[in-house]
Parts: C-alpha cells; sequence; structure tokens
C-alpha cells in the first residue's frame, strides 16, 4: 500500500528541485511547483490512496473482530470438554485429562485489584491535574507534568520486581495493624502471610495509572472555558469554590473517561501483577485485600512457558477472551462518557 | 466600588470557605508529593544499583556469551539490539496502517457515521491489553498457522498495541492542518491524493513523527508478549525469524531468577536502566521533535 | 578493551578461588585440583561453533561449563545453549536446528523414532549430565537442624499438618523446640519441572497422603505460590515459619536451612555424597551407551537423598556433521571429567557418581 505511493512522493520531490533550485518555502508550494504535469495519474492515484486508506481502515476494523474470534475459535474445543461451570466455578485444572476451569476467582481478583487501583488513583490524578493546571505557574506546571509522564516510561517489569522487594515489604507493618485494627470486616480480613497480597498489586497498578489519568485529567481542566473561570471569580468565588463550579463539571466526564480507561489498563496489567501476587490454592473465592490470588493477565503470563498442549492452550485463551470482552466493555464506556463532553 | 476597603469587604472570602480553600490548596499539593514519590523512589532504586553496570564499556560492546550469573562481564548488547529490532518490525508494519488510517478518518470519511464506527474501534484496539494480543497472535500465528515462535511474532502482537496510538496521534495532527491549505491545493488543481501526500502530511510530519515515537517508547517497554513469543537468548541474534531473540524485558525477567548475590542479578537493573534511558530518550526525542516543529511553523 | 581484559581476568581468578574452596570443603572431590591442571591437555579443543538448546533446570550447570570449557580452549568454539525448556530443546533437535537437546526427562518412543531420522538413522543417547537435588527449605528462627521425611512433607503439602509443634514432625526432631508457628508453605506458581519432581516424589514415597496426580503445576493444599525458583527462595527468606521447595542452588545462594530427610533408618543431609548415592541406587533403562535412568524415590539406601532431578544431554551416536560433532564431543567430554563435574558442586549441584560419570564418559568417547 505505502509502495504504491512513494515513487510518486519521490518524483514530486524531484521536480519541486527542478522547479526552483532554492528549497520551498512551504510544501504547498512545493506541490504547486508542477501541478498539471502529473495531472493524468491524479484519477487513478486518487483511487488506488483512497482505497488503501480505506483498507487501512479495514484492518483496524478486522483486527478488533479478529482477536475475539480467533480466541473463541481456538478456545472452543477446550470449554466443551471443560467439566465446571465456566463462567461460575473457581477450580483450575488443565494439565490432566480431565479438563476443569473456571474464572469465577480470576475475574474477581482482577476486578478487586484494578478497581481498588483505580479508587487510589483517581485523587491523586485529579489532584495533580488541578495543582498542574491551576495552582502553580505554567511553567512549573510542564514540569510537574513531565515527572509524573515519566512514570508511563518505567517498564511494567520494574515496576513489578519494585512492587514485591521494595514496596510490598515497606508497606507490611501497615497491613499488620490494618488486618489487626479492621479484620472484621471482610475486605481487611487475614489474608497470606507474605505482603505479595492483593492490595500490594493494587497500590502499584495505581502508580502504573496514575500517569494516563492524570494527563487526560489536565487536558480537560486545561480546556476549561476562561469565562466561566473567570465569571466565578468575579462573583467572589475562592479558587477551591471556582474550580468546584467551573472546572469540575466542565471536566468531570473527562474525568470519569479517564479513569474508566486508567481501570482497562490496569484490569490487563500482566507481568507486575505476575511478580508480585502470590497464588492461593484455597477453594472458592478470596474477598480480603490481604489475601493473594490470581488475574486473567497474571495466570495467563505466568503459564505460557507451558503451553504444551492444545487443550491447555485453549483453556488460557479462554480466559485471555474473558479478559478481551472486559476490557472492551469498559473502553467501549469510557468511549461513551467522553463523547458526552462539552464541547470547548 | 467607591473604596477599596468596601471591595474586600464583599469578596473577601470568610471562615469556613477560607478554610475549606486552604484545605483544598493543601490537599491539591500533597498529592502532586504522593504522585511524584514513586517515580523518584523507583529511580533511586534502579539507578543507584543499575548505575555501576552500565558504566562499563562491555556493556555496550558485548552479548552475555562466555559469562554466566556467577561471572562478571559480558553486556547487554543482545538484549539492545532486539528491542531495537523487534520495535523497528513492529514501526514498520504500524506505521503505514496507522498513518493511512488517520487519513481514512480525517480526509475521507471525516463526520460519516463509518468514521464514528472505526474511531470506535481504535479506541476498543488501544485498550487491548498486551497479553490478549499476545494470545491472539499464539492462536493466530502458532496454533492455527503452525509457525514457531519467533521475533516476528512477537513484533506482530506489538503491532496491534502501537498502531492506536500512533493513529490517534496522526488523528490529531490532520485535524489541525488548516481546511484552507487542502482548498488552495484543490483549487490549483492537484488531485486530493496529492494534497493529502504533498501538502497535508508534510505540515503534520512533526507531530505524525512525535506519535511514532510516543508509540515506539510504549512498545520496547512490554514484556508480557516477548514473554509468549520469543524465547530468551544470551547471545546475540539477528534473524528476524529466529524463535531466540534478547530483549532487555526479558533479560531483565531472565535475572531476576538468580539469588540477589550473584553477579547475574546486578545486570537485572543494569538492563532496567538501560531501558528505562531507552524510553525515556525516545520520550524527549518525541518532545524536541514536537517543538522543532512547532519551530518551524513560525 | 583493558577494562574488559581485566574484568575477565578478575572474573576467572573469582571462579578458580571458588571451585578450590567447594574442593576442600567435600572429600568426595579431592585429587580435582591435580586434574584441573592436566585437563586441558586432553581437550581437543576444535574451533567452530555448536548451539544446544532445551531444559532451564541444567542451565546454569552448563552455562558454568560452556565458560569454563571457554577458559580451557581459550575461545576456540562458540558454543550456545538456550534454556527454553525440554520439550522445545527435543523438537528443534529433532528437525535438525540445535546440535544436541537438554532435557529433564530421556527421549519417549516417538521421540526417539524422530531422532534416529535426524541422526541418519543413528541412535540418539540420552546422556545423563547434570544431577540437581530438590531442597526442602525452612525459616525457622533457632532452629538449625530440621528432620522431615516424605510422609510429613506430603501432610504439610496437603494442609494435613499446619504447625511446626506437630507431634509428626516432633518425632523426627527429638531435643528440638519446636515453636508453634503456623507453617506457611510456599510453592511455585508457574508450572514448572520442579513442581513435577516434588510430585513424583511425594506421590512415590507417600502415596496415601499426596493423592494427586504429578504434574507441572502444584497440587497441595493451602499455602502461597510464587512465580519462579527466585520468588519461593525470596519469600521463604522473608517470611518467618515458612517452608518451600527449590532446587538446591537457591537454597544455598539464599543461605537458606535445608531440611535433612529421614529416609526410613536415619536424617540424610543434602550433600553431593548423599546424592550420589541416591543416583548409584538408580537402575539404567537405556541399552548400551544409552544411559537413560529410572531412579528409586523410595530408596532406603543408607545414606542417598531421594529427591533428585536428573537432567540429559541428548546426542546424536554418529551422523551429526563432522566439525560439529568433534566440538559436541570434546564439550562434553569435558563436561563428564572429574574436573567438568566437580565445578558444579559450588553450583549446587551435585556430581555424577564415579561410577555413572566414567559410563558417560566413555559413552561421550563413542559419539561418531
Amino acid at each position: 500500500m505505502a509502495d504504491e505511493s512513494s515513487p510518486a512522493v519521490e518524483t514530486t520531490d524531484e521536480t519541486s528541485t527542478l522547479a526552483s533550485p532554492t528549497s520551498p518555502r512551504s510544501p504547498l508550494e512545493a506541490a504547486v511547483s508542477s501541478p498539471l504535469q502529473l495531472d493524468h495519474v491524479g484519477h487513478a492515484g486518487d483511487n488506488s490512496f483512497r482505497g488503501a486508506a480505506y483498507a487501512a481502515a479495514f484492518v483496524v476494523v478486522a483486527l478488533v473482530a479478529f482477536v475475539g474470534v480467533f480466541l473463541a475459535v481456538i478456545a472452543w474445543p477446550s470449554l466443551s470438554r471443560n467439566t465446571v461451570p465456566f463462567l461460575t466455578s473457581t477450580v483450575w485444572n488443565v494439565s490432566g485429562t480431565e479438563m476443569a476451569f473456571g474464572i469465577a476467582g480470576l475475574l474477581w481478583t482482577t476486578v478487586l485489584s484494578s478497581v481498588v487501583a483505580m479508587i487510589l488513583a483517581v485523587p491523586i490524578a485529579v489532584g495533580t491535574a488541578l495543582l498542574v493546571t491551576h495552582y502553580v505557574p505554567p511553567k512549573l506546571g510542564s514540569i510537574i507534568g513531565f515527572v509524573i509522564d515519566l512514570l508511563a516510561a518505567v517498564p511494567s517489569i520494574i515496576f513489578g520486581l519494585w512492587g514485591l522487594k521494595v514496596l510490598g515489604p515497606a508497606l507490611g507493618p501497615l497491613y499488620d495493624w490494618l488486618q489487626r485494627t479492621l479484620g472484621w470486616i471482610p475486605l481487611f480480613s487475614k489474608g497470606v502471610d507474605s505482603t505479595g497480597n492483593v492490595l500490594t498489586a493494587s497500590v502499584v497498578l495505581a502508580i502504573m495509572i496514575l500517569p494516563i489519568v492524570s494527563a487526560m485529567s489536565r487536558d480537560v481542566f486545561r480546556q476549561t472555558p476562561p469565562d466561566h473561570i473567570e465569571a466565578a471569580l468575579a462573583l467572589g468565588a475562592t479558587k477551591w469554590e471556582m474550580i468546584r463550579t467551573a472546572v469540575i463539571p466542565y471536566g468531570r466526564s473527562g474525568v470519569i473517561a479517564a479513569s474508566m480507561l486508567g481501570l482497562g489498563r490496569a484490569l490487563g496489567e500482566t507481568v507486575a501483577v505476575m511478580i508480585i501476587l502470590s497464588q492461593t490454592n484455597t477453594p472458592g473465592i478470596n474477598v480480603s485485600l490481604f489475601s493473594g490470588g490470581e488475574t486473567f493477565a497474571s495466570k495467563i503470563a505466568n503459564n505460557a512457558a507451558e503451553f504444551d498442549s492444545p487443550a491447555k492452550t485453549g483453556a488460557y485463551i479462554a480466559a485471555g477472551l474473558v479478559l478481551f470482552l472486559v476490557t472492551f466493555a469498559v473502553n467501549a464506556i469510557a468511549r461513551l462518557v467522553a463523547d458526552r463532553r462539552p464541547r470547548s | 466600588m467607591s473604596a477599596p476597603t468596601t471591595m474586600s469587604s464583599l469578596t473577601a472570602p470568610r471562615g469556613s470557605r477560607r478554610v475549606t480553600d486552604v484545605v483544598v490548596r493543601g490537599l491539591v499539593y500533597l498529592s502532586g508529593v504522593i504522585a511524584v514519590v514513586p517515580l523518584v523512589w523507583i529511580l533511586i532504586t534502579i539507578i543507584s544499583k543499575g548505575l555501576p553496570v552500565i558504566l562499563s564499556a562491555a556493556w555496550w560492546t558485548q552479548d552475555l556469551a562466555g559469562t554466566t550469573d556467577r561471572r562478571a562481564g559480558g553486556g547487554a548488547l543482545h538484549a539492545i539490539i532486539g528491542t531495537l529490532e523487534i520495535g523497528l518490525i513492529t514501526a514498520v508494519v504500524a506505521v503505514p496502517i496507522a498513518v493511512l488510517g488517520a487519513i481514512f478518518l480525517i480526509e475521507y470519511a471525516r463526520g460519516t457515521r463509518l468514521a464514528r464506527g472505526v474511531s470506535f474501534m481504535v479506541d476498543i484496539l488501544s485498550g487491548i491489553p498486551s497479553i490478549v494480543a499476545a494470545l491472539f497472535v499464539f492462536a493466530f500465528l502458532i496454533t492455527i498457522l503452525h509457525f514457531d515462535r519467533s521475533a516476528i511474532a512477537a513484533a506482530l502482537s506489538l503491532v496491534l498495541l502501537m498502531l492506536p496510538t500512533v493513529l490517534r496521534s496522526t488523528e490529531e495532527m490532520l485535524k489541525l492542518v488548516p481546511d484552507s491549505l487542502r482548498e488552495a491545493a484543490y483549487a490549483l488543481g492537484i488531485p486530493k491524493w496529492r494534497t493529502i501526500l504533498t501538502v497535508v502530511i508534510p505540515t503534520a510530519f512533526s507531530g505524525i513523527a512525535t506519535g511514532v515515537v510516543l508509540g515506539l517508547a510504549r512498545v520496547m517497554g512490554e514484556t508480557a508478549p516477548l514473554l509468549i513469543l520469543v524465547a530468551y537468548a544470551r547471545n546475540l541474534y539477528l534473524s528476524p525469524t529466529s524463535d531466540t531473540m534478547a530483549t532487555l524485558p526479558t533479560m531483565i525477567n531472565t535475572g531476576r531468577d538468580v539469588a540477589e548475590t550473584l553477579a547475574g542479578y546486578d545486570r537485572v537493573w543494569g538492563a532496567a536502566l538501560t531501558l528505562i534511558l531507552l524510553v525515556m530518550g525516545l520520550n524527549l526525542l518525541a518532545r524536541w521533535i514536537a517543538r522543532a516543529g512547532r519551530l518551524k511553523d513560525r | 578493551m583493558t577494562m574488559t581484559v581485566k574484568s575477565k581476568l578478575a572474573a576467572a581468578a573469582a571462579l578458580s578461588a571458588l571451585s578450590l574452596a567447594a574442593c576442600s570443603s567435600t572429600s568426595a572431590t579431592t585429587g580435582s585440583t591435580a586434574a584441573s591442571s592436566a585437563a586441558p591437555a586432553a581437550l581437543a579443543c576444535p574451533a567452530g561453533q555448536i548451539t544446544a538448546e532445551g531444559s532451564s533446570a541444567q542451565s546454569n550447570a552448563i552455562q558454568e561449563a560452556i565458560a569454563a570449557y571457554n577458559d580451557a580452549c581459550k575461545n576456540k568454539a562458540k558454543i550456545e545453549y538456550n534454556p527454553t525448556g525440554s520439550g522445545a530443546g527435543i523438537k528443534n533437535f529433532n528437525a535438525g536446528l540445535v546440535d544436541f537437546a537438554g532435557s529433564d526427562s530421556s527421549l519417549k518412543t516417538d521421540e526417539a523414532t524422530a531422532a534416529k531420522a535426524r541422526c541418519k538413522t543413528n541412535d540418539a543417547w540420552n546422556l545423563p549430565m547434570v544431577v540437581g537435588p530438590i531442597a526442602f527449605s525452612y525459616n525457622l528462627k533457632g532452629v538449625d537442624k530440621l528432620v522431615l521425611n516424605a510422609d510429613v512433607l506430603a501432610k504439610i503439602f496437603q494442609g494435613q499438618i499446619t504447625t511446626w509443634n506437630d507431634p509428626a514432625i516432633a518425632a523426627l526432631n527429638s531435643g528440638v523446640s519446636l515453636p508453634s508457628d503456623k507453617i506457611v508453605v510456599f510453592y511455585r506458581s508457574d508450572e514448572s519441572g520442579t513442581t513435577e519432581n516434588v510430585s513424583k516424589y511425594l506421590k512415590a514415597t507417600a502415596p496415601s497422603v499426596w493423592t494427586p496426580d504429578t504434574s507441572k503445576a502444584w497440587k497441595g493444599v493451602g499455602g502461597e505460590g510464587k512465580n519462579k525458583s527466585s520468588g519461593v527462595a525470596e519469600a521463604v527468606k522473608a517470611t518467618s515459619g515458612s517452608l518451600g521447595y527449590m532446587e538446591w542452588s537457591y537454597a544455598r545462594d539464599n543461605k537458606l536451612g535445608i531440611a535433612q530427610i529421614n529416609t526410613g533408618s536415619a536424617a540424610v543431609e543434602l550433600n553431593s555424597g548423599s546424592v550420589g548415592k541416591a543416583l548409584e541406587a538408580a537402575t539404567i533403562t537405556g541399552t548400551g551407551n544409552d544411559l537413560a535412568l529410572k531412579l528409586d524415590y523410595a530408596t532406603k539406601a543408607a545414606g542417598a537423598y531421594p529427591a533428585v532431578l536428573v537432567t540429559y544431554e541428548i546426542v546424536c551416536s554418529a551422523g551429526l556433521d563432522t566439525a560439529k560433532s568433534a566440538i559436541v564431543k570434546d564439550f562434553l567430554s569435558y563436561f563428564a571429567s572429574q574436573e567438568g563435574q566437580a565445578g558444579l558442586e559450588s553450583l549446587g549441584y551435585a556430581p555424577l557418581p564415579t561410577s555413572l560419570r566414567t559410563k558417560v564418559a566413555s559413552a561421550v568417547q563413542a559419539i561418531k
């Protein structure tokens, strides 16, 4: 597709250099310098280029569809051999001849860790976005923004190692205290003995999604119409009142969309969770934040080296399919919310 | 309006309103501090352990052939080359599709129902977890077509992650190209496709390049697809069809499985620092391209 | 460049110091210092390149052996080993992509047929080369010596024994004051050959307690799964009252306590001598120079440590490209030499017992 058009570009460059020895000042001038020369190929060129653009758009749509279809096709034979209900069972036994696998436990741990991560990350992200856009001078704001964006440059495997070896042990005493004092609440009940629990994973996930949520919140807060801000200030509002009445209402749907995108990212995060989270094999669902568990992504990645039979592979791909559908739903909601945003 | 005192008595916030304002201000600043703490913490951890490793010349010029987890020496050349090679293959496949897709959305189908549908799918694609992208390529290339794991397979799964990033940033840039430029070109009898290639794309070029570099930065730090789709090797392999090729993330993943007292473990932090430098370098490059582009426009 | 040379020298010096230390610590390997000076003369050191692939369990051992061989031969040959797993190794060996394979188990019948085709109708041999014992490591303050047996281990892993002062443990450790703490079990969350081997050991020695199938995925009750051996080792190190299984090297590198196993008559400590005794009790199931082994996990031989993993090098008896065959033969003869095997102990592997080692060495010599 691209090959087809590249000779044409070269020709243009040649002709433009020929037409004017000095380099053209704008691309438009370059293009205009010899319009008639190539007119005869215009129509065919237009059609093939349009075709290429449509094909690229088709590829995007097809990729999403293919992901769903191929995962479903490979998962189906294993699902049909499954001896327990796939959606409600918590067992996972796929290495023998009798297949028994269910995703209830994976779904719970995935959603719990991601939602807690979102709850931790969103207030901080919104706070930093406000700080950068409305509290500090723009220059300082862009520096702080850049520093937070750098978090996105840290690879997930590094977050995993840091969470396992540095953050988890550092939070250990806090975990002990929470389990002692709030242990009567099921969410805070006694869990695993190491610090590789859901909460550690959530804190790391929160740090990982912070730059995404923060950057998007910054963008919407920055777009707050200046007349709204000035009107609020003219009425004698304090900075917080101005933010509450002008910035937040304007940016609300944007922040919600950003949070949903962050949630989507947390749901699918793989290696960091795999390194940090302890697997447990107690039957049923572990409600506590201090218990271990496995997410869809961590379970798949943990066993990827041993995809040695089609039936076993199919079981993990079935789990991947559910993860795909969950993230699809979350991202679709994010998109719908973002579309409701008022136009600036 | 006559005296300043009246002004302040009318507008200056009093009592609880003032307290609330100060409390919120404090919370906002606190959130900024909390957000920066983990980055500083992680960077200090990595730099303090990784810097001594990457300061050796061998780190940048040798692979790990002849060294072991217990023998110091050797370098990360194999992993650096592998990361760059897989990133390059990914970009070669993803960028043309992404740019053409953006051209479709802005130049051919802007405002249509079809464009909204495709745009929605781009959002979905950008939300696909890397592990799902990896499973998709595994299902398609390895389970159905019976290919082996390879560097190309890994690159193809990264295409799914890079494509939407580049497409979105290209789309934003094309939106910014003023219609007057296009109309001027049409008025001179230039066909649409040439207008796009010679007027629209060059005008938006720096923005597109920024998007490409940021897209590369995103995929180079990915680990999950590499775990599933290509095996790590201690030696330098160049062939993209090879079933073994080292990358920095998989070098970290392999190295972390040794005791902290051994030389092999130091290489984990060296590889981590190298990877962060690479990704941050790309981010800075993207900013530089964007700024250079803005300066040129002036 | 000078820096590189310097660091290499330093590394070589460190390694020789390391192997000297290893030699002096055990009586089984005395004399290897003398052998080491004579060994390079016995090597042919052909030039060229070979690639091998397979088991990750022997990865550390073979990497170290390659490095030591390269030292002795002044880097004349380039030898690569990619630890992609036994299955991948055998597959790529049979497809002719690699020159020998490392595997946790000997060739199955259909694999052997494919391997024969690959070796131009010559047999492929299983050569036991690297012996990796499994350590049951614990973290219990004030307890320097802990004795367990298969039955107790199986009960702990099945959640039937949950505290350290359980009578069954106390009976094996008279005179030791055991705390009433909960036993925190750590296991591998990823599927692994180590897990499979532990389950095989428990299935063979305590079948009434360990009822699940043997599998690469852990089938115990309770406990916490950690990713990779390093994850299990670090968790045991960080958690008091914990017990976990791992390759010996991880227990040693992390300086963890290692439980002794009572096989019936007396407690057996994990060391190269006790592992060698277990291998002497194994039967060779292969014919001629094919040295496939069958381990007896339930061995009651005095002083034999039963939980052992043997990994093989799978080679063509003949039919490989002559230049490559020469390197395979030369490298493996070094690996099977007393010096090559003695170097393994400092890495947490056990040297092959002399009786078996000489069989392997003569098999290597028979490669054409």
